[in-house]
């Protein structure tokens, strides 16, 4: 069974003329319990699908299956309980006005729980946050605390698909242990399947069973982690990437 | 002699608490080799960069008993003394391009600029530039400096800043995250660059990083930062046999593409990291 | 970095503590927690709490006019007509009809404050409603909602709420009415521009995705963002909107006689300006004083309030 499907998915911006084409012909499916990589480079295009899959890039063509219902322009709050997101920046995606507690509070009410305090308690638990974090704003909150924060509000409807956008690229390498860490944990305890973006390919190596490796928009090979580690590659580009993902080598 | 000597030097913020020390008693001397820094966000190691340039903002303040650039105290330069050093002597380069570049002038002018401020005069000025951006290796270089920055891309603008603060020739280049905002294959590219020129010409380079296999590959010596101090300094080749139990942390806690681990190691902070004296990273 | 120091006395130390508190236990010690954060760094600006204290200075004086006036405002004494500054018991002289001008700037300060306190709910309101939902439906609500903004900036202010209360009948509620009508276009375009920017954050796209509608994400989300540059704003524009009440009572159609307020004053004491200087002086110093610790204390807001600090 397929978490999530996609064939032939083109997302572009913008009209005519300044029509800007970000992802072409893409064509990939997770297998529901997996943990997939989007690898590639700023402007490849994989921020783009995760958003397009979850409805807010609305300009896009093609057929995208969520559990075998094939999404339509809308999304409906029931998609919302089954596929939630994780941004990068965990700066930039909480609400600088708004404590701990409105924050998952107000997740868990959209969502239609009735037992908020307890499942606030729990979320923050699950995540590595004390009570104590409960009533704090964001900017009591160094980047990894952020960062489970976010987490615990996109666990907050209970989901069975995360999509995870860059996770760790903002945090510090000690930080991003962590984070990755108690992903890895979520994931076993909950069984989810995640859609996991990044540009590092050590991060994907360390979370993640499958990749696809992208360029200017279109998937450019499919391959297994033990493919990358092995550096078995077909395509000249993977080959690169992988190259300067091992470290800078210098010249004699 | 050495290009550079930092003895003892703090950097203070007044805050409402009190006094912040965002770096505390740092030693270190540069000669014409590549010195690392490295350390996390907040561990003072972009700040040490700013105060030898004298780039703290009030209220923000540098002590130290000396910072020689080449045998004078910048301490005791005034500040038109000290901005002949920047540029002239020492040449920054920052993460990002986009806010070193001048928005509204073409790339051209700014070399050509930078190249009449350095020389005091405009002859030859047009034949250095593209002799520059041709190190720097831009192609179509007579596009480029007809070209504004918001045309360029990040590897491509990064390349255009190398290529300006090589130009008055300075002594030491000081490099701060240069290429953490950039691509993996462009970071090798820039990186080759840079690496080039300063081997060339004989600079001391101070590459500021948070990216420890980078810092291992690229330079040779390397300061490790935390709270404000250098906890330990090493060959940069050796620096996967460090011993602080915070670099070793450090290493730990990165996922590995040849040697891949269930879970990651997680860096257990020990308050005494932060409290005994700075070592000394002098070679 | 934490920002808390211990301010004030030991008595007060509890009390600093539970506000100061990294972990506040409830959503109400959290929110208090965070307007005390804010009042410790207004506390800071000296020029802002210097324009705070007169208006608080202002608020009192309003209240307790009856108690602190030595006169009835009204009570005309044709014998003691226009007399000086300091004349025995006129400390601020007398106007044409021997009223007390320091008594009728007391109770002048009522109608100053009802005409801020009014104009500062409604005219905010409404642009903060026009400029959002302009800004986060966009497309053909934007463009007509902002076209409509843009006619109303088009007109010069006081010649608008001239022509509103030429059309509605002088008095004071129709100038405050007036006045609001003039002065929302510029907080519409403000809280248009930052709903611009908010509405892609990353935090409106993870609301999006619990589910939330654009009412919900517009007035819980947005609306919390806009406030505080309105509110510098509104604090900011109030010298202007003092002035334009006053202008609209010196040129006779806001507040009318025997009212003492202060721009009717002026308009009366502009007859008598050079021989007797004090009658429009006194309402004019009032009027200037009061605008400036408005633009004081906004100063101050802006460096409280700013969103853009805020997160860090």
């Amino acid at each position: 069974m397929n978490a999530i499907g996609v064939e032939n998915l083109n997302v572009w911006f913008g009209k005519g003329r300044d029509r800007n084409q970000a992802v072409s012909d893409v064509s990939f499916a997770v297998r529901t319990g997996e943990s997939f990589g989007l690898v590639g480079e700023s402007g490849s295009g994989k921020s783009t699908i995760l958003r397009a899959i979850t409805g807010l890039v609305p300009s896009w063509s093609g057929r995208m299956e969520i559990a075998g219902i094939a999404l339509g322009k809308a999304r409906s709050r029931q998609f919302y309980k089954t596929v939630q997101m994780v941004f990068q920046d965990p700066y930039a995606s909480l609400h600088p006005r708004h404590s701990v507690d409105q924050v998952l509070g107000e997740a868990l009410k959209l969502h239609g729980f009735r037992d908020v305090d307890q499942r606030i308690e729990r979320l923050l638990k699950d995540v590595g946050l004390g009570p104590a974090f409960r009533f704090r704003y964001p900017h009591q909150l160094s980047g990894g605390q952020r960062q489970r924060v976010a987490i615990a509000r996109a666990l907050a409807p209970e989901p069975d698909i995360l999509l995870l956008d860059e996770p760790t690229s903002a945090l510090d390498v000690s930080v991003q242990a962590e984070i990755l860490n108690l992903l890895t944990d979520l994931r076993a305890e909950n069984g989810l399947t995640y859609v996991m973006v990044s540009h590092d390919l050590a991060v994907i190596g360390h979370m993640c069973e499958r990749l696809a490796v992208m360029q200017a928009g279109r998937i450019v090979e499919e391959m297994t982690v033990e493919d990358m580690r092995a550096l078995r590659s077909t395509e000249p580009y993977t080959k690169q990437l992988l190259e300067s993902s091992l470290g800078y080598t210098r010249e004699t | 002699m050495s290009l550079i000597e930092v003895e003892d030097l703090w950097v203070r913020f007044p805050t409402r608490t009190g006094v912040f020390d965002a770096v505390r008693g740092v030693s270190f001397s540069l000669g014409r080799e590549r010195l690392g820094i490295v350390g996390e966000s907040g561990s003072g190691k972009s700040m040490t960069g700013r105060a030898i340039l004298r780039l703290i903002r009030p209220p923000g303040k540098v002590e130290a008993t000396h910072i020689a650039v080449e045998g004078d105290d910048i301490l005791k330069m005034s500040e038109r003394q000290m901005r002949d050093v920047r540029g002239q002597r020492i040449s920054m380069i920052m993460q990002d391009p986009k806010f070193s570049l001048n928005p509204v002038m073409t790339v051209g002018d700014q070399i050509i600029e930078a190249y009449t401020q350095a020389h005091g005069s405009r002859a030859n000025a047009r034949e250095k530039t593209l002799e520059m951006l041709d190190a720097v290796a831009i192609r179509d270089a007579e596009r480029v400096m007809r070209a504004y920055p918001h045309e360029m891309s990040g590897g491509m603008g990064q390349r255009i800043m190398i290529a300006m603060m090589m130009i008055p020739n300075p002594s030491v280049l000081i490099a701060d995250e240069p290429t953490s905002a950039l691509d993996v294959s462009v970071q090798t590219q820039v990186l080759r660059i840079m690496d080039r020129l300063v081997s060339e010409r004989g600079m001391g380079l101070i590459f500021i990083s948070h990216d420890l296999n980078l810092v291992s590959a690229f330079c040779d010596r390397v300061l490790i930062m935390y709270a404000g101090r250098v906890v330990e300094t090493c060959r940069a080749d050796r620096l996967h046999e460090a011993e602080h139990p915070y670099t070793r942390g450090l290493l730990n806690s990165l996922p590995r593409l040849d040697a891949p681990r269930r879970r990651l190691e997680v860096l257990k902070r020990d308050p005494a990291w932060s409290d005994p004296g700075s070592v000394r990273g002098s070679s | 970095m934490s920002q808390f120091d211990v301010t004030g006395t030991r008595a007060r130390s509890g009390w600093h503590d539970w506000l100061m508190t990294e972990t506040p236990r409830s959503r109400r010690q959290a929110r208090i927690g965070s307007f005390y954060q804010g009042w410790l760094t207004l506390r800071r600006n000296p020029m802002a709490m210097f324009g705070l204290s007169i208006l608080v200075f202002l608020v009192l004086l309003a209240i307790f006019a009856p108690l602190l006036a030595p006169k009835d405002p009204y009570a005309q004494d044709l014998g003691a007509r226009l007399l000086p500054l300091g004349s025995e018991g006129y400390p601020l002289g007398s106007d044409s009809l021997g009223r007390d001008i320091l008594s009728r700037l007391i109770y002048g300060a009522r109608i100053t404050l009802y005409i801020v306190a009014l104009v500062a709910l409604i005219a905010p309101i409404v642009g903060l409603f026009v400029g959002t939902v302009a800004g986060y439906a966009g497309g053909w609500v934007d463009t007509i909602l902002m076209r409509i903004t843009d006619i109303f900036l088009a007109f010069p202010r006081l010649v608008l709420a001239l022509a509103f209360v030429a059309a509605l009948g002088a008095g004071i509620e129709n100038a405050i009415i007036a006045i609001s009508l003039t002065a929302w276009p510029p907080y519409a375009r403000i809280a248009r521009a930052e709903t611009l920017t908010i509405r892609k954050a990353d935090y409106i796209a993870a609301v999006r995705l619990q589910g939330a509608g654009p009412l919900r994400i517009i007035t819980k989300h947005i609306w919390p963002l806009c406030i505080s540059s309105l509110i510098v704003r509104v604090t900011l524009d109030m010298a202007g909107i003092i002035l334009a009440a006053a202008g609209l009572g010196f040129l006779g159609l806001g507040a009318q006689p025997p009212s003492p307020e202060w721009g009717a004053m002026i308009s009366e004491g502009r007859r008598f300006i050079l021989d007797h200087w004090w009658v429009a002086t006194m309402p004019g110093l009032a009027i200037f004083i009061v605008s400036l610790a408005f633009n004081l204390l906004g100063d101050g807001m802006r460096d409280v309030l700013d969103p853009k600090d805020a997160g860090k």
